[in-house]
């Protein structure tokens, strides 16, 4: 399986475009950063706030590895360019890396398997979050960091003001939408974006959806499956009826209509509070928090939208450093406290999640304190999921696709086999083989 | 439109907009052709300095009042938001504004240099492969450097100079556009009366260049320095790709790194837009003290008669 994750063909294909890897090919001489008898020194590309003052705790305790970091702004770029690095062999010693973006890394040999120096954390995490980190292998690739498992938000008042009460299942959400628009024409329960595709995703994995999979030496998509079908349908239907609305996220109007109550409810991860708190501040105390509707009742799953991990690159010359780091940043009760605190992010471990720094609602939730308490229930219900070598590809067909039908309110249904032949289509022409 | 002119025989010139209406012709329509294109024009620097605008007042806007607030509705923010950016991590921005000015300055002055030198050489002496070179590089106007960032990358790692200064610096003195620049302008400004003359008074090559060519070519190294200096001052892919060392970053890849802190963490706005305005301010100045040397262009080509 591992010789199909490190299919070299994949390599050259993904991020380098034109003439680089003819010059790579020369490139092999780039590792000149040899182990000098000294303490140790490690770069650390990441992008959460405050990781810097992460680092210099560690630095304290451990004056013979030295950590720097190298903030960089999240996103697909940072993979293209942490993938470029590589190529020339001038990787960081430490990534932080989006769960999705971590099978695109490990086919382009960029990560290091880690499995004997941190295999004992594995019982710090949940399965469903873990396994991210594994790639269904025996080999670690990263040590899990932050995760968002998903929540539906919602005004609380409002709810009281037009009488309609929190949806337990999808079909209530359904229902929820149409009384709402019945009652108040011009708001809308919430909105279908089509421009973060990590929503979608995180929905059909609640679902029950698994994108990607090997198949032997095969890769399997499964984008277009019964479970994402009845999710797209879903949406799409809502959307076609007018039941909620299609305009995208994060962009002013979004905001304002946030703010001003026009949407009154949001599907959201645990970090919404941090994104309400300037999409919505008029907002503050009026928000409420409670599990994802179920599409069967009595059941309990949610899916996961977000999260990153830390990884060790093949071209660390000290790797075992990299990876006592990477476990003590992702593990030690210091460490998680600060990342909460400084980076603002909702830590994996699952210690950590009921920890003193999350003991305390955020601040825009003061009026749900046991916000956190809550959120760790619900992050435990997170369901599996697993992600392919060409996420990027298949989301950029998400935002392409859905985008025009979101607008055009015509169902979502010929846009999802549009998503999975456009990924099935980039899986081949990049050299893997697809199963049908 | 064209229909309503009256034929040629009529008269030799259509008056200019404007001027002596009320003659045959009558002055509906010369206003009615005028019209139009400033109607495009206004149009066009809407266009152009409506964002600019947008900037400006969203810039003293606060966190809270950047997206509740009417658009064009003035904050009441903006101390408060540039005090925000300099504490931000330490200052950090003002630290890209110096590497923005490093960059963005030796860069243009090196590749003026360079451009003024190989201009001169391609457009004065006559050698052997004169036109192959000036094609050469002027195919390499045609080419994006977007798409020579990544191999420009590869080459400077292999130097062992990738996350270098130097690595920003170096793939930027060289601009085939400024040597075309160069070239054309060296052409046009300077006699080849006048070099003669020197070579005669016994002036040697490079004296003839520094005291007789490059005065002429003033104006357009000047337009070259302008060019070079806000084309390096926007780039940014090949420093997003050549650096991983964010106290090396350019203006514009700071401020993306405001932008995108992952998903569990809110996008500065309002300090990546202050961030922005402040940005503009070192190229306006630019602009308005490189201005008057522009000027000269109307007495460069005095010397001939």
């Amino acid at each position: 399986m591992s010789h199909l994750l490190h299919r070299r063909l994949a390599a050259t294909a993904t991020a380098v475009a034109l003439g680089a890897s003819a010059l790579t090919a020369c490139g092999s001489s780039g590792g000149d950063r040899a182990a000098d008898s000294g303490p140790v020194s490690l770069t650390y590309w990441a992008w959460a706030p405050g990781m810097d003052k992460v680092a210099d705790l560690w630095n304290k305790k451990n004056p013979d590895i030295k950590v720097t970091v190298r903030k960089q702004a999240s996103g697909d770029d940072l993979v293209t360019k942490i993938i470029t690095a590589a190529k020339a062999h001038q990787a960081p010693d430490l990534v932080q890396a989006e769960y999705q973006a971590l099978p695109t890394l490990v086919t382009n040999d960029v990560l290091a398997d880690i499995s004997g120096e941190v295999g004992d954390a594995k019982g710090k995490f949940a399965p469903g979050v873990w396994q991210q980190t594994t790639l269904g292998t025996d080999a670690v690739y990263a040590v899990p960091q932050d995760s968002g498992p998903m929540m539906f938000y919602y005004r609380a008042d409002l709810f009281t003001q037009y009488g309609l009460t929190v949806p337990t299942t999808w079909d209530e959400f359904a229902r929820t939408a149409r009384a709402l628009k019945k009652k108040a024409p011009d708001k809308a329960l919430t909105t279908f974006s089509s421009n973060d595709a990590g929503l979608f995703a995180g929905l059909a994995q609640q679902a029950g959806a698994r994108w990607w999979a090997i198949d032997g030496e095969k890769w399997k998509v499964a984008i277009d499956d019964p479970a994402t079908r009845k999710v797209a349908d879903f949406w799409g239907g809502l959307v076609a009826e007018g039941a909620v609305d299609n305009q995208p996220m994060y962009t002013p109007a979004w905001n304002k209509a946030l703010n001003t109550g026009k949407q009154i409810a949001w599907v959201s991860a645990v970090w919404a509070p941090g994104t309400l708190t300037t999409a919505a501040p008029d907002t503050k105390g009026k928000w409420a928090m409670a599990p994802l509707p179920q599409w069967t009742k009595g059941q309990n799953a949610t899916g996961s939208w977000g999260g990153s991990s830390t990884a060790v690159t093949n071209d660390s010359d000290h790797k075992a450093a990299a990876a006592t780091f990477a476990t003590w940043l992702n593990t030690d009760p210091e460490a998680l406290n600060a990342l909460v605190r400084e980076g603002g992010i909702y830590p994996a471990a699952t210690t950590a999640q009921t920890g003193d720094a999350l003991a305390k609602a955020p601040d825009f939730f003061a009026n749900q304190p046991d916000f956190y308490t809550r959120a760790a229930e619900i992050a435990k219900t997170t369901a599996p999921s697993s992600w392919g070598p060409n996420v990027n590809v298949a989301y950029a067909a998400f935002k392409d696709r859905f985008g025009a039908a979101a607008k055009a309110r015509s169902g979502f249904g010929a846009a999802l086999t549009g998503m999975q032949d456009a990924t099935v289509a980039d899986l081949k022409k990049q050299g893997f083989e697809v199963a049908p | 439109m064209t229909t309503l002119a009256a034929p040629p025989s009529a008269r030799k010139r259509p008056p200019a907009a404007g001027t002596t209406p009320g003659t045959a012709q009558g002055p509906p329509r010369p206003r009615r052709t005028a019209l139009l294109p400033t109607a495009v024009l206004a149009l066009g620097a809407l266009y152009c300095l409506l964002p600019v605008a947008w900037v400006l007042v969203a810039s003293t806007k606060s966190g809270t009042e950047l997206f509740s607030t009417f658009s064009f509705l003035p904050g009441t923010g903006f101390t408060g938001n540039v005090t925000d950016l300099s504490a931000h991590r330490d200052g950090v921005y003002w630290q890209w504004m110096a590497n923005s000015l490093l960059y963005a300055g030796l860069g243009a002055v090196l590749s003026t240099a360079v451009s003024a030198c190989a201009g001169y050489a391609l457009a004065m002496y006559r050698f052997r492969g004169r036109e192959t070179v000036f094609h050469v590089i002027l195919a390499g106007v045609l080419v994006p450097p977007v798409i020579l960032a990544i191999p420009q990358y590869l080459l400077m790692a292999e130097a062992g100079m990738a996350d270098t200064r130097l690595s920003v610096l170096l793939p930027l003195i060289l601009s085939p556009y400024g040597v075309y620049l160069g070239r054309i302008y060296a052409r046009a400004a300077i006699p080849a009366e006048l070099i003669e003359a020197g070579r005669m008074d016994g002036a040697g090559e490079g004296r003839i260049f520094l005291r007789i060519a490059v005065p002429m070519m003033a104006p357009g190294l000047v337009t070259i320095f302008l060019f070079q200096f806000v084309a390096i001052w926007n780039n940014f892919l090949l420093p997003y790709i050549m650096l991983g060392d964010d106290t090396k970053f350019p203006m514009t890849v700071g401020l993306f790194t405001l932008l995108a802190q992952g998903s569990n963490t809110p996008a500065l706005y309002t300090l990546v837009i202050t961030g922005a305005l402040l940005a503009i301010a070192p190229l306006i100045a630019l602009f308005l003290v490189i201005q008057r040397f522009w000027s000269l262009d109307l007495l460069s080509g005095a010397v001939k008669s």
